[in-house]
């Protein structure tokens, strides 16, 4: 193959860390390297090549390489490409908003709810709106929780009713009234076209149209969900890819007493 | 005497079909008692009823609506139908035009004798099931002349909601090696009671199914299955509320694959069971005599349950799904009985033990199409490791003679599959099935090893949750929660309004039509 396995370019850049200046990592400080892979809506040639070589230079890469190319079908180019990015990002002035509170464990959560509160919270989740996915709040949920995460089930003090999929805004407010919930789970996969923004803005708006927002905990989850989306929405919190029952669990604890001694 | 890799005593596994059997005959006996919304507006379909009224509402659903309004759904449409044709001359179609615009009263007009109304109902059955039978003819004329892919078929999904885009991502998937094409369904559309009409641009997630969406499919899979010289089936989904019209419309489109499990609504879309088991029956049956392979959705269990603590209720929902499906007339070749590659990759040996119940289970359904499905579980992100995953899922697939591998994409768990993803997947699979072609003929496995040991414990522990279901009946067992942890009542659920006792004058000369003749 061309492209060279070893590197004889001369590496006439700073290659010193400066966290104010952070770009991609690829074996030496600052050279920028970064992969890609795309697909162009035109047929292979020498002119597709130019085309994702040029493509690169204006999202900022320098000595763009196109490794691999392959027509997908009639008209449709993939790309798999090589580049170095000019463009840096300040990583000291960087403000995530987080998920407030400690992350505790099972007991740890079940010790604090046992203390602070005395009675189990009764929490009651569900995939809401037209969303059939039930792997999210299954796993926060269930008995067996995911990845060797427990799920609220067997929390000794959380009442954790998991509604499953498809559960209408309406539906699921009856049934938290019903349950007297403290706190309410929203889980939402499928995010095409934004359709879980409107879903989710809907219940909050539905919440506070029956005078229960504030007296409710309200969280929602899954792949595509930060808590900074979570907040805009006027939701407590949001979590995301990789976070499991223990977050949400030690979450809603706090949360709750924290409310409580308001 | 079958001869088994795994050192399966088959005497236990005609014992746990001789139980599943049982349990099947148990629920028939229900089933023929009633009928549903569903299978009525089946009838409506198979007689060429089609169109939707001022209100876009399907003329099928405003004929069966007008019945169960009036209290009697039960008689059954074609009664009524029948009825109404001796009475007033018109075709079907003109009477639900008529019916929809409030200008016939079909359930009052006078009773003509049964054997008139039979009488005219004839032509038009035959019409249909000719119609039906002509479709198939089509296909396999395909098959004979084009031909196919090999097994295992490499089965890809397109799901951008605008059909005509689906059309321009299967054909480009069909041209770099994909056997079949499942359009993905609307999220939500299980649950609709009704069949949208007319062709689609709008969907969340996946397209709606309707007749004229796949009449718009099928025949870009024709037009592009000529040019690559391998027959192109279409797949998609006969479940939720909707299953027997799903199946009536894929019959009369040349489906070729349909999602049709007996339990996947009750358990994973809460719909009531009663419902559900009348119409997968009619369903069934439609797929059966139309030619089409049925998916079995068992994959779904293991989404949730932990792959290997309930390996077994796959298989025991397997068994149950053969015995239904044969009950409906459908061959053994037709069933794509279903299972997952779902165990954590973390999991030491795991790959021993899906390799072993992947044996296993085509051990057991010898004949059956096997619809094999990848990780999607522990698919994190990681599109590098994610194909690795997909790999070793492929690897199993040829070794074991799946007969429909669903490619895992790298991208599984992040956005529903790019142009791109789709061919990585299939050349990853291409490159397995190739370099791997005739492991499963040399290697054989060591006796009472890892791989022998698993199948037996998996068996063992599905006949034991089998002797249970039969037991308590599958309507009690449903009730309990003794399959897959979740219970639903007999009459919770969604649909159980559109069940109705059959009525004296109930007539459905289909079932027997189709079961004879495929």
């Amino acid at each position: 193959m061309s492209g060279g396995l070893y590197s004889t370019e001369k590496n006439d850049f700073d290659q010193t860390l400066d966290l104010k200046k952070i770009k991609p990592y690829g074996d030496t400080m600052n050279d920028g390297k970064t992969q890609l892979s795309f697909t162009l809506p035109v047929p292979a040639g020498d002119e597709a090549i130019e085309a994702a070589k040029q493509l690169l230079k204006k999202m900022g890469f320098e000595n763009p390489q196109v490794v691999f190319h392959k027509e997908l079908t009639e008209g449709y180019t993939f790309f798999n490409c090589y580049g170095s990015c000019t463009h840096t990002v300040d990583f000291t002035s960087i403000h995530v908003p987080k998920v407030e509170g400690t992350k505790w464990d099972m007991h740890e959560t079940d010790e604090f709810i046992r203390e602070n509160i005395g009675r189990p919270l009764i929490v009651v989740g569900a995939s809401t709106g037209t969303d059939a996915h039930t792997v999210g709040i299954d796993a926060i949920m269930n008995m067996k929780g995911f990845a060797g995460h427990y799920g609220l089930e067997r929390y000794d003090m959380i009442e954790a009713h998991n509604l499953g999929s498809q559960v209408p805004n309406e539906e699921f407010i009856a049934k938290a009234i019903e349950l007297k919930a403290d706190a309410l789970l929203v889980s939402q996969t499928v995010t095409q076209k934004d359709v879980h923004i409107k879903n989710m803005i809907e219940l909050v708006e539905m919440l506070e149209a029956e005078g229960l927002r504030d007296k409710v905990i309200l969280a929602c989850g899954g792949p595509r969900i930060s808590h900074e989306l979570a907040k805009e929405l006027g939701y407590d919190a949001g979590f995301g890819m990789n976070t499991y029952a223990d977050d949400v669990a030690s979450f809603v604890a706090q949360e709750f007493v924290r409310r409580k001694n308001k | 005497m079958q001869n088994s890799k795994l050192g399966l005593d088959f005497t236990k596994v005609a014992h746990a079909k001789d139980v599943a059997r049982k349990i099947a005959d148990d629920v028939q006996k229900f089933v023929e008692q009633y009928s549903t919304v569903a299978v009525e507006r089946t009838l409506c379909r198979l007689l060429g009823i089609d169109g939707v009224d001022a209100n876009t509402v399907p003329l099928p659903n405003v004929l069966v609506d007008e019945i169960k309004d009036k209290g009697v759904l039960g008689e059954g449409i074609l009664f009524f139908l029948g009825n109404a044709i001796v009475e007033t001359g018109m075709n079907p179609q003109q009477i639900a035009e008529k019916v929809a615009v409030g200008e016939l009263d079909i359930t009052t007009l006078p009773v003509h004798p049964t054997d008139k109304i039979k009488a005219a109902l004839k032509p038009l059955v035959d019409a249909s099931i000719k119609r039906i039978s002509d479709r198939r003819a089509k296909k396999e004329n395909y098959l004979n002349t084009i031909g196919e892919g090999p097994k295992p078929y490499l089965y890809v999904i397109v799901a951008t909601g605008n059909i005509y885009e689906d059309v321009v991502q299967a054909q480009a998937a069909a041209r770099q090696g994909a056997d079949v094409i499942a359009v993905i369904r609307t999220t939500g559309q299980s649950l609709l009671d009704y069949v949208p009409y007319g062709a689609t641009t709008e969907g969340f997630g996946g397209t709606f199914a309707t007749q004229e969406n796949f009449r718009i499919m099928r025949k870009a899979l024709d037009e592009v299955g000529e040019e690559v010289g391998r027959y192109i089936r279409l797949c998609n989904y006969c479940s939720g509320l909707c299953m027997p019209e799903i199946a009536a419309m894929g019959a009369l489109e040349g489906l070729d694959v349909m999602l049709n499990d007996a339990l996947y609504g009750i358990l994973f879309r809460d719909i009531n069971m009663q419902r559900t088991l009348v119409d997968q029956f009619m369903s069934r049956v439609i797929n059966g005599f139309a030619g089409v392979i049925i998916n079995t959705g068992e994959d779904n269990y293991l989404t949730t349950a932990d792959a290997v603590e309930q390996a077994h209720t796959v298989l025991a929902s397997d068994l149950i799904n053969e015995q239904l499906a044969l009950i409906a007339g459908l061959k053994e070749e037709q069933m794509g009985l279903g299972h997952a590659f779902e165990m954590d990759p973390s999991l030491e040996n795991g790959f021993l033990l899906e390799l072993s119940q992947a044996q296993m289970t085509r051990e057991i359904f010898p004949k059956a199409t096997l619809k094999y499905m990848p990780p999607t579980k522990f698919m994190t992100g990681n599109i590098f490791r994610g194909h690795i995953q997909d790999a070793l899922f492929n690897m199993i697939g040829i070794w074991t003679s799946q007969g429909i591998q669903l490619l895992g994409m790298p991208t599984e768990a992040i956005h529903t599959p790019f142009m791109s993803d789709r061919y990585l997947s299939i050349e990853n699979a291409k490159y397995i099935f190739g370099n791997m072609k005739n492991i499963g003929d040399e290697v054989e496995f060591k006796k009472d090893g890892i791989i022998q040991n698993r199948a037996k414990e998996v068996l063992n522990n599905a006949i034991a949750l089998l002797e249970n279901i039969e037991r308590e009946g599958l309507f009690t067992a449903l009730e309990k929660g003794i399959f897959g942890d979740v219970k639903r009542p007999k009459n919770g659920g969604k649909g159980l309004d559109g069940v109705a006792a059959k009525g004296a004058n109930y007539y459905n000369p289909f079932i027997e039509l189709m079961l004879n003749n495929n």
